[in-house]
């Protein structure tokens, strides 16, 4: 199987640790990925913000760069969705001659791309990636992972499978974390009072990382949770996948604690009692 | 002819963000939003969940296949609306818009001597200002109908076009009465609101009862077909209310904003109303179907569109949850997209000229690989400048720098880096360690956090 | 006259009396095209059949760019029955009770005692009850009955004091009852009457759901679902009643 990563033009240019951690996670699971560099952007941004004929293009490019791939991966649910849901209308609307062409690549890429933790779970087979991080994680369901591509529990049930890391349950988790792409700029007041609940939501797990499939909302509620001086890192799920040590920012939880002690997710609220959580 | 349309909440307002502005500093509003949306939420969710598995699922899909076909053959179903109304003994009446509901309301109002009607609130009579018409027609108008009242105005939920019988669905006994207790009862309905069969009513009041408010049933669902001898009314006036919606009907993604039921649920779930509250809407309804349906109805696809109603299209982060919500799967998210590239092929959207620019300019940089790293290349360098003063940003980004931290660029894009190391196979040893662990020069490591400067 | 800003001039309430009782009420109305209505010189010609008209133009222009719908094909999978192994009287009770609504369950020998049990606790006594209700149970019961009309007098001491009702049909799963003005349930009206309303369920009526229901319901008659509590509108209205208790007498 022939896999390429689609890092996104996003994570090429602000987070390339993302990149690297898919990679090494991939060739920790005995397989090998290629990047190819023909890749830009899938072109979410114009197409959610109207610029249809600025997207068409890139939505080309795409299926021209990815098409000798068996599988595309993906560390952003929202490019994912954008490729299998939005590139096929892109295609049907096309209009000059080398549309017929257009619509049959992105017939045939478009499917086989895949957001992180479905290509794990559902391409790979695998839940356990033999990954270690003794931290207190919650997770965010991006809009995009939960309601558009539909990924389900895979995300939870492949950090379950983490060593030594610990899962706080996020409140309201599905609702919205208010990034929206052009929405974070045109909308600003409106995008940090949603993000504000969300970061608020986030730090009262008590958990030290929070951590999504996509790096556009971490950096939106990265951001307020940093302004809020919040003491909650967020990490892609690829980094969190990738980790063999502890991370040297955050001190190993709880200090001590065999590396597999619980799996079971624990509810720090200070209004709940914390059963089973060794101390 | 261009339909007069009176929407007195829309007149005066400003675009959707600075509305938001003012009712985001509103703390009680903003307390009681989450209060109220909270509530219903779960009220929904428990009414959903307790149907068996599924149920839910295929009635919504049914409900918007019903209203697909209602809507696809809307002047069919009319007709034999109509048809079906007098056959029962009622009279069907024809509205362009807002003004014509209105004159045919008081003209009927006049013609039985009524010197004071019942009004029972809304959605069609409060689209129209039927109140505000009433009054400059000097005709008195009483929310609550007394004994033995004379002419009843009220709005309904469903028209079945094969039976001809109008279904209202109300949260208390003021509806009953309305029905019950008036010598002539007038409905207005907007023409979306028919449905084709008596049998598909079993969908809707599955449907809208528990999307609404979360009931297995609301407390008086009424239904009347015609006039019937010796119980309620002796004369029913069917008022079928366009004002708009055929210019709804013309839009191929938009029209499906016709299958709503106004369940509102839409609104108890959409993280920006549930933040702002209607008013920023600036229309009825507002929330996330008010922003596909407001630009509709008035013209988001002609170029004179105003700024208000150009700024409604983007009053959404596109979550999805009201799509999720919706009980007629309506694709709120979808149509919305839409209207934004209706609104950038005509040059209308807000900050239109700075915005297109940087749009082209970024597909241009986009277009190519080389261009893309050229451009990240830049990024590192300004990278300093960015880690040391992340105030000081200019342009959109003091946008985002206003409530946010922003993510410093890194010293290296991904692209640079696979191709220097190979894809990290040349970077000699294992590289097995935990991401953010490099010989990078920040301490920002892979999080979209910057720490704080000193 | 037309301070409303219409776009049409309207006639004057006298003269259009006549006029427009001949147009709305006694012809064939303005659903169809009246050959002569134009003719009539106080209505520009335009309302309210042209409007008929333009909205048919309208719409079939919006349409025009489809080309003929596909004909549809709703799944009725969500169609359910509740059969075997659902006690839908225990279900209805259950459900109705939700509402805080008292159920009471009777069968032939118990329903004048569980009859006298409820009205004792309502404190109510006189009764208006549809003509064709059989009585004899209710007087047994201590009930005093007033024909239905009489729920209409405006003097105190002839008014009744409730309602009692039987029902079309009545809904498990959402703890509804069903009244379509057919037999032993009378005119609308009687649901409305302050007080007291006492509705009596036969077990066979109950059915188990929302599209059960639908298919035995004739749209004709005029219906009136109730489920939950009666709740009085806003008292602000003077002639507003005061609120109403349901009772449910569950037969058999």
């Amino acid at each position: 199987m022939r896999i390429a990563l689609f890092l996104t033009c996003f994570n090429d240019t602000l987070f390339p640790e993302t990149g690297k951690s898919v990679v090494r996670l991939l060739r920790r699971l005995g397989h090998d990925v290629a990047f190819p560099y023909e890749q830009t952007c899938c072109g979410r941004m114009h197409f959610d913000s109207g610029y249809r004929r600025d997207a068409a293009p890139l939505a080309r490019a795409f299926a021209t760069a990815f098409a000798p791939y068996d599988a595309v991966v993906t560390p952003s649910a929202s490019c994912a969705a954008m490729v299998r849901g939005r590139h096929p209308l892109l295609a049907r609307d096309a209009r000059d001659k080398r549309a017929d062409a257009f619509r049959e690549r992105v017939d045939a890429v478009a499917p086989r791309v895949f957001e992180l933790s479905e290509f794990l779970v559902d391409v790979l087979g695998v839940e356990d990636v033999g990954a270690f991080f003794p931290h207190t994680v919650t997770y965010h369901p991006t809009c995009h992972s939960a309601r558009v591509l539909g990924v389900g529990d895979r995300p939870l049930r492949l950090l379950r499978k983490v060593r030594g890391l610990r899962l706080a349950e996020l409140p309201d988790a599905s609702e919205c974390c208010g990034f929206g792409g052009a929405f974070a700029l045109k909308n600003a007041e409106t995008s940090t009072a949603i993000g504000a609940d969300k970061a608020a939501a986030v730090m009262r797990t008590g958990a030290q990382v929070l951590c999504a499939d996509d790096n556009s909302c971490l950096a939106h509620i990265g951001g307020l949770l940093s302004r809020r001086h919040g003491g909650v890192r967020v990490l892609h799920l690829a980094d969190i996948l990738a980790a063999t040590a502890p991370h040297p920012e955050l001190a190993a939880y709880p200090p001590g604690d065999p590396a597999h002690a619980s799996l079971d997710p624990v509810h720090p609220a200070p209004d709940r009692p914390r059963e089973g959580v060794p101390r | 002819m261009t339909a007069v349309r009176r929407e007195p909440a829309f007149l005066g307002m400003p675009p959707f963000p600075e509305a938001a502005h003012h009712a985001l500093a509103d703390r009680r509003l903003r307390a009681e939003l989450r209060d109220t949306s909270r509530t219903s939420r779960s009220r929904r969710a428990e009414a959903v969940d307790e149907l068996p598995p599924f149920v839910w699922e295929k009635l919504r899909r049914a409900g918007a296949v019903i209203k697909d076909d209602v809507i696809a053959r809307l002047p069919d179903h009319l007709e034999e609306l109509e048809g079906s109304v007098v056959a029962a003994g009622g009279t069907v009446h024809w509205a362009r818009d807002a003004d014509e509901a209105n004159a045919l309301v008081i003209r009927i109002a006049r013609e039985h001597a009524a010197a004071e009607v019942v009004g029972v609130p809304a959605a069609t009579t409060r689209e129209t200002g039927l109140d505000d018409a009433l009054a400059d027609a000097g005709i008195r108008v009483r929310a609550t109908a007394a004994a033995n009242a004379g002419l009843t105005v009220r709005g309904a939920d469903f028209a079945i076009a094969e039976t001809g019988t109008v279904c209202a669905v109300d949260a208390d006994e003021n509806g009953l009465r309305s029905v019950t207790l008036p010598d002539v009862l007038v409905t207005v309905l907007g023409l979306e609101q028919v449905l084709p069969a008596w049998r598909d009513l079993e969908v809707f009041l599955h449907l809208l009862p528990r999307a609404s408010t979360g009931e297995r049933m609301s407390p008086y669902v009424s239904l009347w077909t015609g006039v019937t001898d010796d119980d309620g009314p002796r004369g029913f006036h069917l008022i079928l209310l366009d004002n708009g919606r055929s210019d709804v009907l013309a839009d191929r993604m938009g029209r499906q904003a016709l299958r709503c039921i106004r369940c509102s649920a839409c609104l108890d779930v959409c993280p920006v109303y549930t933040r702002v509250g209607g008013q920023a809407y600036g229309s009825v309804p507002p929330g996330p179907i008010g922003a596909i349906l407001a630009p509709q109805l008035r013209g988001v696809n002609r170029h004179d569109v105003d700024a208000q109603t150009a700024s409604l299209p983007y009053a959404s982060t596109l979550c999805g949850a009201c799509f999720e919500a919706c009980p007629v799967r309506i694709d709120i998210p979808a149509v919305l997209a839409h209207q934004r590239a209706q609104l950038t092929d005509l040059g209308r959207g807000p900050a239109r000229h700075r915005e297109k620019a940087a749009m082209s300019a970024a597909r241009w940089g986009l277009a190519e690989p080389w261009r893309l790293g050229l451009a990240q290349h830049a990024a590192a360098l300004g990278r300093h400048v960015i880690a040391r003063m992340p105030h000081v940003l200019a342009g959109p980004l003091a946008r985002w720098t206003d409530g946010r931290d922003a993510p410093a660029p890194p010293p290296e894009s991904f692209r640079t880096w696979f191709k220097r190391t190979n894809g990290g196979l040349d970077e000699g040893g294992s590289r097995d360690e935990v991401p953010g662990d490099t010989d990078d020069e920040t301490a920002e490591g892979p999080s979209a956090t910057p720490r704080e400067e000193p | 006259m037309t301070t409303s800003g219409a776009p049409h001039d309207l006639p004057d309430t006298h003269a259009s009396h006549t006029a427009l009782e001949h147009i709305d009420l006694t012809g064939p109305g303005p659903h169809t095209a009246t050959p002569g209505r134009a003719e009539l010189p106080h209505r520009p010609p335009g309302l309210p059949t042209d409007a008929k008209a333009a909205i048919m133009d309208r719409l079939r222009d919006a349409l025009a760019d489809g080309g003929p719908p596909e004909p549809v094909a709703v799944d009725r999978g969500y169609r359910r029955l509740h059969g075997q192994g659902t006690d839908l009287i225990a279900m209805f009770a259950e459900r109705v009770t939700d509402f805080r609504t008292l159920v009471a369950r009777a069968d032939a020998f118990t329903m004048v005692r569980t009859t006298a049990a409820l009205l004792r606790r309502a404190g109510v006594r006189r009764l208006a009850a549809p003509p064709d209700h059989r009585l004899t149970w209710l007087t047994a019961a201590g009930a005093e009955l007033v024909g239905e009309e009489r729920q209409l007098t405006d003097r105190p001491r002839d008014r009744a004091d409730g309602a009692v009702t039987g029902c079309a049909l009545a809904i498990a799963e959402t703890g509804t009852i069903v009244l379509d003005g057919g037999r032993y349930q009378g005119r609308r009206m009687l649901s409305l009457l302050p007080g007291y309303h006492l509705c009596v369920v036969r077990a066979e009526q109950i059915v188990g759901t929302v599209p059960e229901a639908v298919a035995r319901l004739d749209p004709r008659r005029p219906q009136t679902w109730i489920s939950g509590r009666p709740t009085a509108p806003a008292p602000t209205e003077e002639s507003a009643p005061g609120p109403r208790t349901l009772h449910v007498l569950l037969l058999g």
